[in-house]
């Protein structure tokens, strides 16, 4: 988790030497593919919908791109994405002396990113899928030398192919039961598609594509994973990547399956609602700035998943208006934590090369020596509380009205799980947050807690372009949600099945198809900014009689002057809620008490320990890895290399299968 | 609840205030009625804080003359400070004082803090109050009874 | 419009003036119940009119957040004085923001004075700080619940829509979910604004602080802006407790200026009576524990709970 200020400079660097113009030429190929995918993915959305294949680049079935509104939207979230990353990634990788790998890495990456959401055949996701998979893995393994990526690696190998395994047999099976291989032909077939084969591949692909977005109970890989990887790749991974495991269930479970019974969608709220709360509350506590962040990905995808699994359940229930209000919610909400979660962690990434570190509890004061990544990480924060005036806010007002206007009556199915699923979402957004407070005040004001942070430099320009590219984003989605009206209403059109077509209207007031509720952030904005004036003014009240205002050394209660060791630090910030929530988080503290020799009514010392581990890792992953390295072991035992002892297995073995054969 | 039942039987246990003294002192900010008071002990025996707290008590209410202890010299009009100022508290009082906005006064509350009183020459005291911040008002008694203190502070407050 | 404007100004003017006379009047129950004569109802006023002639001091090391907290904290407060029906349900910012917004703004407001407590850099503020996120944690959640009881008749979450469907279904006003929802809500003002047993809004312990641990660090007018928004926040809570409960009273949109005239009265009447009450609870509690403090909120967030299945599951009783 520490990184010495030395060694981050030194991480990357290879032996070999890379030509100075590399960075910008990685950085920029990967920019333009970003806009590329936006410019095309746009197309898609309002345009024709692309098809084209090409018949000799994957094995078997060839390359196959169809891209309908639904995946032209997903391309051109993740070129927006790619598009600030890049333009951020040639200052970062020129600081942080990337290798040549990296450099050409990166925009490979971004090129199976691309692919995912334009894939139209079975074999070209998997392909695109698996591609994804490889390339991040590499990515994320750039610093291998550090054993916290190592093992982060180890991780995401192992988790990722669980669920890569999981999606492929939901993949194959749904295409050979359907007797089509590519996506249309399977949406075609799917209504006479048997129950248990639907309910079987709903169940994969929400393991399946769940591991990716970060989901209970694969999530363990995300935030280790994400924080490893260097800042530009977190920023992809955290931003776009795990948007396609959203993109997936939507495309499968909703879009071609059409949606299933009502148990469909209440597993997905429930995993969702889990992984929000389980995420918001492990960011809420932990201490690594881009950990922190990372958690923040499994909250906000629960946050999505539980959208979208509300749609499913209004659309099975026959409400598709307030269904067409949750899947809105779903969508806005995954463009807003793109814009937010990318800034997040490319600012996050300016953090860790201006001063090394990324340890909350030994920064602080960056406001003064980094001012503008402080503002831009100020917008990524607010709009991860979902406070108004930020980018999280509409998404997460459209989900609480969708939940708040489903009309209960006497279906008590939905009158138990929409009140608790909004306890939930409240308790969410209520620690969310605590979590950003954290990480913004703790991180970024204050004084500085270690000699890293106080020598903080400020990002370098093409860092900083970057990183106000995806600020606009945050800015838009805040105050003008309107702006992605039309492309969500096109996408929504895609999705039949939770009354996609008849969506509310993202207009300068928001307002609710059939239902009385709206929102106007532009509005909001405008207001706040008066009120802000007026209070300017209520200010000048008695001016005249005031003494020339002052600068004085803080109050420290009469004492000598305060040290920055004095200060809050992100594990005493976090403190009294862990406390609260010790039966969820169940912290790791240690209080050893050192007594003088001559009596053990006088301390010496007292040390004070505390760690945070993720506790369904800890409770649920570690059992079944030493259950199978138990029986592991007790395989073992058998092989004593007599070849006779083998024989004897093997006409045991041919024996059982007989018997149960016959 | 025994307490408030006898509020109810007894009324107000506040006792009559006299007259408002004349106003000696003018308030700091030309406010009448509102004076926030940091109160710092400079190495009092704690018998003056024993009558200030009294002051403050049901009995004596300096608060319904505008007077308000203040956890913050920042918030604060003015410092009583009690007793003589030991080496130790001689800097902390000149850091309080130097925390405190503008207009600002200094009220010594008890001999101790207009001239040492009974530890003038101890061996842990620098001085008196006023060798180290301007005294403004000064309120004699070893210790001031509460009716003095509420009285001192009236003529600070003018009500 | 002009109208609707005109009266969202008369909302604002009325908590802006209103706000210290509501300090005022709290503290002068809690005087008399106590024995005491007190200073009167208006010494909030004095004491704001001090702490604006007096010096501004910014401490060394401070950043713009500290500068800014309390034009933020007191901008959102305005802000949500116009919003809700204080006096009429016709306020034109009743359209853009619901209660979400109005809960959301209120907390933008926490976050803000949280962030200036961090960036002294200073323990106390630090510890503050701390505390009330924690609260605001347990606070918020259960805020939405009791929102979501309100709204799951009207099917809005809009304000006037909440008070306009008390006022044309009166026999709903007390049925059992809404009795608990609301007394999950005066916890959570209780909470929100640190008032007893969360917080002593009276206290010189630092330790025991988490509001004035925040404020530690101001001075005169910011230090004025600060009081005068908690005032205005302590307001505006008690004025939605008022008018989403008890809606009678208030105006509809586009009233005539009887119509007004009987509003503001009515909710001066509205306000001054929760006030008290909670001032008179007040003085008969003492501080909890700050690790007590979780379990009254856990509480309150169960009387939330309790409320949403008591609207949901016995319809009948209220519709
Ligand atoms: S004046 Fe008297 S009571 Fe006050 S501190 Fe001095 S000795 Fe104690």
């Amino acid at each position: 988790m520490k990184r010495d200020p030395v060694a981050s400079g030194t991480a990357v660097r290879s032996g070999t030497g890379v030509a100075s113009g590399a960075p910008a030429v990685s950085g920029g190929v990967t920019a333009a593919l970003g806009a590329l995918g936006v410019v095309v993915g746009l197309r898609a959305v309002f345009g024709a919908p692309l098809h084209a294949s090409i018949g000799w680049l994957v094995p078997f079935a060839g390359l196959r791109i169809d891209l309908d509104p639904l995946g032209g939207a997903f391309m051109a979230l993740t070129g927006a994405v790619a598009a600030a990353v890049g333009v951020y990634a040639i200052g970062y990788a020129r600081r942080e002396h990337w290798a040549r790998f990296p450099l050409v890495m990166l925009p490979v990456f971004v090129l199976t990113l691309l692919v995912v959401p334009a894939a139209g055949s079975v074999t070209t996701f998997l392909f695109g899928w698996e591609a994804m998979a490889l390339t991040s893995l590499a990515l994320v393994l750039t610093e291998h030398h550090r054993d916290e990526v190592r093992s982060a690696g180890l991780f995401y190998a192992v988790l990722t192919q669980i669920g890569f395994v999981a999606i492929l047999v939901a993949l194959v099976s749904l295409s050979s039961a359907s007797g089509s291989g590519d996506f249309a032909g399977i949406r075609a077939a799917a209504g006479d598609l048997g129950p248990a084969l639907r309910n079987g591949v709903f169940l994969l692909t929400v393991v399946g594509f769940g591991s990716k977005a970060g989901l209970l109970p694969l999530h363990a890989w995300l935030p280790r994973a994400h924080p490893e990887a260097p800042s530009p790749v977190s920023a992809l991974m955290s931003a776009a990547m795990v948007n396609l495991g959203i993109y997936g269930i939507v495309r499968i479970d909703v879009q071609a399956l059409g949606g299933g019974p009502r148990w469909w969608g209440t597993t997905l709220m429930v995993v969702g609602a889990a992984s929000a709360v389980f995420g918001v509350l492990q960011a809420s506590v932990s201490a690594d700035l881009k950990r922190l962040l990372a958690y923040s990905t499994t909250e906000n995808m629960g946050l999505i998943a539980m959208a979208i699994g509300a749609s499913m359940l209004l659309g099975a229930s026959g409400l598709a208006s307030v269904a067409a209000i949750a899947l809105t919610a779903a969508l806005l909400h995954l463009v807003a934590h793109a814009a937010f979660k990318a800034l997040g962690f490319l600012a996050a990434g300016s953090v860790l090369a201006g001063t090394g570190l990324r340890d909350l509890d030994r920064l602080g004061g960056l406001a003064r020596r980094m001012p503008y990544t402080t503002v831009l990480f100020g917008i990524a924060a607010l709009g991860a509380t979902g406070l108004p005036l930020g980018a999280g806010f509409v998404g997460e007002w459209l989900l609480l009205q969708s939940l708040i206007h489903t009309p209960q009556g006497d279906n008590t199915l939905l009158s138990l799980v929409i009140p608790l699923s909004i306890g939930a979402l409240a308790l969410t957004t209520g620690l969310g947050i605590v979590a950003m407070v954290k990480a913004f005040g703790i991180g970024f004001l204050a004084r500085p807690r270690s000699e890293g942070a106080e020598k903080a430099r400020e990002a370098s320009p093409t860092m900083l372009v970057g990183m106000a590219l995806a600020a606009l984003g945050c800015v838009v989605v805040a105050v003008a949600p309107a702006a992605l009206g039309p492309a969500l209403t096109r996408v929504a059109s895609t999705l039949p099945s939770v009354g996609g077509d008849q969506g509310p209207k993202l207009g300068a007031i928001l307002r609710l198809p059939g239902a009385a509720g709206s929102v106007s952030p532009a509005i909001l904005a405008a207001a706040f900014a008066v009120a802000i004036s007026l209070v300017l003014l209520l200010a000048r009240w008695g001016v005249g009689a005031r003494p020339a205002a002052v600068v004085r050394p803080l109050w420290a209660g009469g004492g000598p002057a305060l040290t920055p060791r004095m200060q809050y630090t992100a594990t005493s910030f976090a403190e009294p809620l862990q406390r609260v929530f010790d039966d969820v988080l169940r912290p790791d503290t240690d209080v050893a008490v050192t007594h003088v020799a001559e009596s053990r009514y006088l301390i010496e010392k007292i040390t004070f320990r505390t760690a945070q581990a993720d506790a369904v890792e800890e409770h649920l992953y570690w059992p079944v890895v030493r259950a199978v390295a138990a029986v592991a072991r007790g395989v073992r035992k058998a092989h004593t290399g007599s070849i006779h002892l083998y024989l004897l297995f093997g006409t045991i073995g041919l024996l059982v299968v007989i018997v149960v054969g016959r | 609840m025994s307490w408030a039942t006898r509020i109810l039987k007894v009324g107000r246990i506040v006792q009559a205030s006299p007259a408002a003294p004349a106003r000696t002192v003018p308030s700091p900010t030309g406010t009448r009625a509102s004076l926030q008071i940091r109160h710092v002990d400079a190495g009092s025996c704690n018998g003056c804080e024993l009558e200030l707290s009294g002051a403050f008590s049901s009995v004596y209410d300096a608060e319904q003359f505008g007077a308000r202890l203040v956890a913050s010299p920042r918030h604060a009009d003015a410092l009583v400070v009690t007793g003589v100022v030991t080496h130790n508290m001689r800097g902390p009082l000149i850091d309080t004082l130097a925390a405190t906005p503008e207009p600002k006064l200094v009220i010594a509350m008890g001999d101790c803090a207009c001239d040492g009183g009974m530890f003038r020459n101890g061996y842990g005291v620098a001085g008196a109050v006023g060798d180290f911040v301007p005294v403004d008002v000064e309120l004699r008694g070893c210790p001031p009874t509460p009716d003095q203190i509420v009285e001192t502070l009236r003529k600070v407050t003018g009500r | 419009m002009a109208l609707s404007i005109a009266l969202a100004a008369l909302q604002v003017l009325l908590v802006l003036v209103g706000a210290p006379l509501v300090i005022g009047a709290m503290r002068q129950v809690r005087a008399r119940l106590e024995g005491r004569r007190g200073g009167g109802v208006g010494q909030p006023w004095r004491d704001l009119r001090k702490l604006f002639r007096k010096q501004q001091i910014t401490p060394e090391g401070t950043t713009v957040v500290f500068r800014a907290a309390p034009f933020v904290l007191l901008g959102s407060a305005l802000l949500i004085a116009a919003i809700i029906p204080v006096v009429s349900l016709g306020s034109p910012l009743d359209s853009s923001g619901d209660f979400v917004a109005v809960v959301g703004l209120l907390f933008l407001g926490t976050v803000a004075l949280a962030l200036a407590a961090l960036d002294t850099g200073t323990a106390f503020g630090g510890m503050g700080s701390s505390r009330q996120m924690t609260v605001v944690a347990l606070v918020e959640p259960t805020i939405l619940l009791v929102l979501f009881t309100l709204s799951l008749r009207v099917h809005s979450a809009n304000l006037a829509e909440i008070a306009g469907g008390t006022l044309a279904n009166p026999a709903q006003a007390f049925s059992l979910g809404r009795v608990l929802a609301f007394a999950s809500l005066v916890i959570v003002i209780i909470a929100e604004t640190g008032r007893l047993p969360v917080d002593n809004p009276a206290t010189h312990l630092e330790l025991t602080m988490i509001h004035e641990a925040m404020t530690l660090e101001y001075a005169g007018p910011r230090l004025g802006l600060v009081e005068w928004a908690s005032g205005m926040r302590l307001t505006v809570l008690l004025v939605l407790l008022a008018n989403l409960f008890f809606p009678w009273g208030v105006a509809p949109g586009g009233p005539g200026l009887v119509q007004v005239l009987i509003a503001v009265a009515a909710i001066v009447a509205k306000v001054a009576v929760l006030a008290m009450a909670l001032s008179v609870g007040e003085t008969f509690l003492a501080k909890l524990r700050l690790f007590r403090v979780p379990e009254l909120l856990a509480g309150s967030f169960l009387l939330g709970i309790l409320a949403v299945t008591a609207s949901s599951f016995l319809p009948a009783a209220g519709r």
